[in-house]
């Protein structure tokens, strides 16, 4: 398949490249942007592991064809933190909220989404929102945790 | 203490929450290429033919390897070496890898697969214990290992700790009860979310490294040695931080091997990232276990004897499966006092993905077991079940019928934690009909007293370098798999020098530049490396003080070590100062230290399996709620208190309980590798039933209960400043608490696992029938055990070893 081109806004500044049509977004990011922040558990929708931020929604970027995110804005990981952490990124930090660290990322785009639309969400929503996203590390407790507490700071 | 114990962010939280952490897969190289591996769509059959040369033709592809490019075996246990990086003739599951496709990019080398041309002929399958227990002829094709002890039996064991032959029947014999019940546990998989993922690489000398997702660089470092006929000094094997292990990782994968055989062959860098279809087939998790438990009680509920025989499905290969085998068995004893333990274990061969070491690594299964048994004989008894476990606690520094040395026990202030914050005493029993708590316990080593190849040397070493600008930097080989393990580096490390562990840059699990540390797994890494973390951090400090000392014009004993200052009375100076006067006083300052575990009492042929420097305890308790309509079982709350030794970093050590309750959990009411058979027209091959994260299910966000954690610190001496393991101890009373919560809910009892709806509902139809209300295993096949290895007891006046079998009948 020969090589097209995409425009995009990744984390606030305009990316041009020329890439392999097929490549779904998490390879685009991945692959021909070096933002490796996003990471992969299934590449079938199924772990939550590769969720970003599409023009502000939560996204599985194993899912949206490279393709189809011409024009649009795409908020990963990388983009949260400038010289300090996200509020988000510190409460995950210091609450145990990552232990392996893998599927913070998508955690944290997703978080990050859900605070965007609620300020201070109950116990109850931040588990729905974050039901998609599987961890196998915590037991989602200091996730759970870490979210309100980013909320807080946020709120400050 | 200055550092252990304080709630705080671990050293490397800021790079895990920016996506700055480098696992395996985000490595990428100039020039790299991408492998693909072709996979056996059979359960069991001979290659008779590949045809690669189509897929070598293909635009793009750059190598095609075979099973005739690896003539070498490989195997993480010495005993077997029964894999090989592709199969040259045999295939022995559904996914074991026959070919390699190396090319541009990975879509390349997927659509060359599909070109290399593999002959097979179809043998049968073997899909249980059961059938893997038939005779078959010596040269069958039925048989999928020849080198197994007996057909497809691939290893027989058999203990009785007692004075003499059939002392533990003798002792059930005269017990006021005996109580005889079969267990199922089935198997699972760790299902990290990341996959496995290696690059290979000649670096600008010409050696080879290879970045792995893998929880044992070292023994990765010897198979590639091995395999490839390199020497050692060519190899260098870098663990990425693993994006969780939970045991997935501590076997050396196929991939590994292939993907360093490819960079060496080609000359440029080899990326392989394993689908998720491809990791449930690496597999390596909990085995299936079939338990017949026999044990004895007095009236007042004292233990007697246990008679505990086990039978282990073990997929297609030898992994760990040989120590897994063992630990069916080995830490019935280190719990609950036994005087007599008779233990019987058998593991089969089957035509399914190879079975390994999960978290609590062959020792879950028969806990499951022994915790549900002792709900159902305190029940007979009349006795409280957490009553009946405080009478029956193993003593702190005592040996066991087995001959394993307990340290530190905290696991009656475990009981008596869960029983208080949960209202036992209020509510067990008496919650209503539907719902119900459950209790158990468990106990689980602090790493494994033995390494996994016969040596005498440290199983960890640590080295610390000390700059001039007082920046101090650790290497050691242990592996970052999100446990923590840096986190106790830097710890340790800052609390012995008195500075912050946020000042210390940690260099781990990289066999190139660190001491050898042999990996994460069996709970080892906290014990292990922090003892030697300690040796050579004390080392540093010795001399430090002396130089401080000099300059302050005191004696170097009074000097103490905090908040970044060497000082005494007033007297002060910076750490970084000291640093200055000691490299001034002794030139370049660094030192190693390293660990030996202590040696283990039992000399009995199989006693290094199930030896630790410590154990740690765990209590549980469970709420369930059962809908008797549905079988539907929602768990509310879960309490639980573990025996740490001493809490390093509370926010890390909550994180390992509440994850293995998590896992526990999640286990105990739907985690299954289940396998089916296809029909005739597609092969009959025996595959997987649900090789994505869709199919096998697991706990999410919504499905979790409150968790109330209690950290009890009773330290241990043989441990760095106290602190036991916490990674998987937890996760071992979950499952059997889960299980008596719902016998008390609905008076049912799911002696396998996992216990879903359908199984409650059915108990719950047979006990309104009459027909005693329990689902579970009904039948324990024969199974050929041998003549049980006579080992005396500490109290029958043993010395540890066997009795010789020729002079067995002289000693009574």
């Amino acid at each position: 398949m020969k090589p097209v081109p995409l425009t995009l806004r990744v984390n606030g500044e305009e990316q041009s490249i020329v890439f392999a049509p097929y490549k779904t977004l998490l390879e685009v990011l991945r692959e021909d942007l070096n933002l490796t922040g996003t990471k992969h558990g299934c590449e079938l929708g199924e772990c939550g592991a590769c969720a970003v931020l599409i023009d502000g929604e939560p996204q599985l970027s194993c899912l949206v064809l490279g393709l189809e995110c011409e024009g649009r804005s795409v908020e990963t990981v990388e983009g949260l933190a400038g010289a300090t952490l996200h509020p988000l990124q510190a409460a995950f930090a210091d609450l145990g909220a990552a232990q392996c660290g893998y599927c913070t990322p998508g955690i944290l785009m997703t978080a990050k989404a859900l605070l965007a639309h609620e300020p201070n969400p109950s116990r109850e929503r931040i588990k729905e929102a974050i039901s998609g996203n599987l961890c196998r590390c915590t037991g989602y407790q200091q996730i759970v945790e870490a979210i309100e507490e980013g909320a807080r700071r946020i709120a400050k | 203490m200055k550092v252990l114990g304080k709630a705080r962010r671990r050293v490397d939280g800021r790079a895990k929450v920016t996506g700055q952490t480098r696992f395996a897969d985000d490595i990428v190289q100039p020039r790299m290429l991408h492998m693909k591996l072709l996979r056996s769509p059979h359960a069991h059959a001979l290659i008779e033919e590949i045809e690669v040369a189509e897929a070598q033709g293909h635009p793009g592809v750059h190598l095609v390897l075979t099973g005739k490019d690896f003539p070498i075996s490989y195997g993480i246990l010495p005993v077997t070496q029964d894999e090989y990086p592709l199969a040259p003739q045999q295939v022995r599951y559904v996914g074991d890898p026959v070919a390699a496709v190396v090319a541009k990019d990975e879509q390349t080398a997927t659509e060359a697969l599909e070109l290399v041309r593999v002959k097979y002929k179809v043998l049968p399958t073997i899909s249980t214990p059961e059938e893997a227990l038939q005779e078959v002829e010596p040269r069958s094709n039925a048989r999928i290992h020849s080198y197994s002890e007996r057909g497809n039996i691939h290893r027989l064991q058999a203990f009785e700790f007692a004075a003499e032959k059939g002392a533990v029947d003798t002792a059930l014999g005269a017990a006021d009860h005996v109580f005889e019940d079969l267990f199922f546990y089935e198997g699972n998989t760790h299902l990290p979310i990341e996959q496995h993922a290696t690059v290979a690489a000649l670096d600008a000398d010409g050696k080879l490294t290879l970045w792995s997702a893998t929880q044992v660089p070292h023994y990765v470092h010897r198979s590639l040695a091995r395999v490839l006929q390199l020497s050692p000094s060519q190899i260098r094997v870098i663990a990425t931080p693993n994006g969780g292990g939970f045991g997935g990782k501590c076997d050396v994968c196929n991939h590994e091997m292939v993907a360093g055989k490819a960079a060496l062959v080609l000359g440029r860098p080899v990326k392989i990232c394993l689908n998720r279809e491809e990791v449930f087939y690496m597999h390596r998790g909990r085995h299936p276990v079939l338990m017949k438990f026999r044990t004895g009680v007095t009236k007042d509920g004292k233990l007697t004897g246990m008679h505990l025989q086990t039978l282990v499905d073990g997929g297609g290969y030898g992994s760990y499966g040989v120590a897994s085998t063992f630990y069916t068995g080995a830490l019935q004893t280190v719990t609950y006092h036994l005087p007599k333990y008779k233990f019987e274990a058998a593991r089969v061969f089957t035509n399914k993905p190879p079975c390994g070491p999960k978290r609590g690594h062959g020792t879950p299964q028969p806990r499951f077991g022994q915790e549900i048994q002792l709900d159902k004989i305190a029940e007979r008894l009349g006795i409280d079940p957490a009553e009946l476990r405080l009478r029956n606690l193993v003593k702190a520094n005592s040996l066991t019928a087995n001959w394993l040395k307990v340290g530190s026990i905290g696991l009656e202030q475990c009981i008596n934690a869960v029983v208080e914050r949960s209202q036992w005493k209020r509510r067990f029993r008496k919650l209503g009909f539907g719902k119900g708590l459950g209790l158990a316990c468990g106990s689980y080593l602090c790493g494994a007293g033995l390494p996994i190849y016969w040596n005498k040397m440290p199983q960890s070493g640590v080295q610390i370098l000390i700059d001039r600008s007082g920046q101090v930097t650790v290497f050691c080989g242990a592996t970052e798999i999100g446990q923590g393990s840096d986190d106790v580096l830097a710890a340790i490390v800052a609390e012995v020098l008195g500075i912050d562990p946020f000042e210390i840059r940690c260099v781990t699990g990289d066999t190139g530049i660190t001491p050898v540390d042999l990996g994460s797994y069996s709970s080892r890494v906290t014990v292990m490396m922090g003892n030697a973390a300690i040796q050579a951090a004390e080392k540093l400090k010795k001399m430090i003080a002396e130089a401080a000392a000099e300059q302050l014009e005191i004696v170097p004993d009074k000097l103490g070590f905090a908040n970044g200052q060497v000082s005494f009375d007033g007297k002060a100076v910076t750490f970084a100062e000291a640093v200055r006067f000691a490299e001034e006083k002794f030139g370049t300052l660094g030192a190693v230290g390293s660990y030996v575990p202590p040696r283990a009492p039992g000399r009995f042929k199989g006693a290094g399996v199930g030896p630790s420097p410590a154990y740690s305890y765990t209590a549980c308790v469970v709420e369930a709620h059962v809908d008797p309509h549905t079988g539907w079982i929602t768990v509310p709350k879960i309490w639980i208190a573990h025996d740490i030794g001493r809490t390093i970093n509370p926010v890390l050590a909550r994180g390992q309980v509440e994850g293995s309750v998590y896992m526990g959990l999640s286990e105990a009411l739907m985690e299954e590798s289940a396998f089916r058979r296809l029909p005739p027209k597609l092969s009959s091959a025996l595959v997987h039933k649900m090789p994505s994260l869709l199919e096998y299910k697991s706990i999410t966000s919504l499905d979790m209960p409150e968790m109330d954690t209690v950290l009890v610190e009773d330290p241990d001496p043989n441990c760095p400043f106290g602190a036991k393991e916490v990674g998987q101890g937890p996760l071992l009373p979950v499952m059997p608490a889960v299980a008596n919560a719902i016998y008390d809910a609905v008076g049912v009892r799911i002696d396998e696992l996992p216990i879903t709806p359908d199984k409650v509902l059915k108990a719950l139809h047979r006990k309104a029938a009459g027909e005693g209300g329990r689902v579970g295993p009904e039948h324990f096949p024969a199974v050929p055990y041998p003549e049980a290895l006579i080992v005396p007891t500490p109290w029958d006046g043993g010395d540890g070893k066997e009795i010789k079998r020729n002079d067995a009948a002289a000693v009574v």
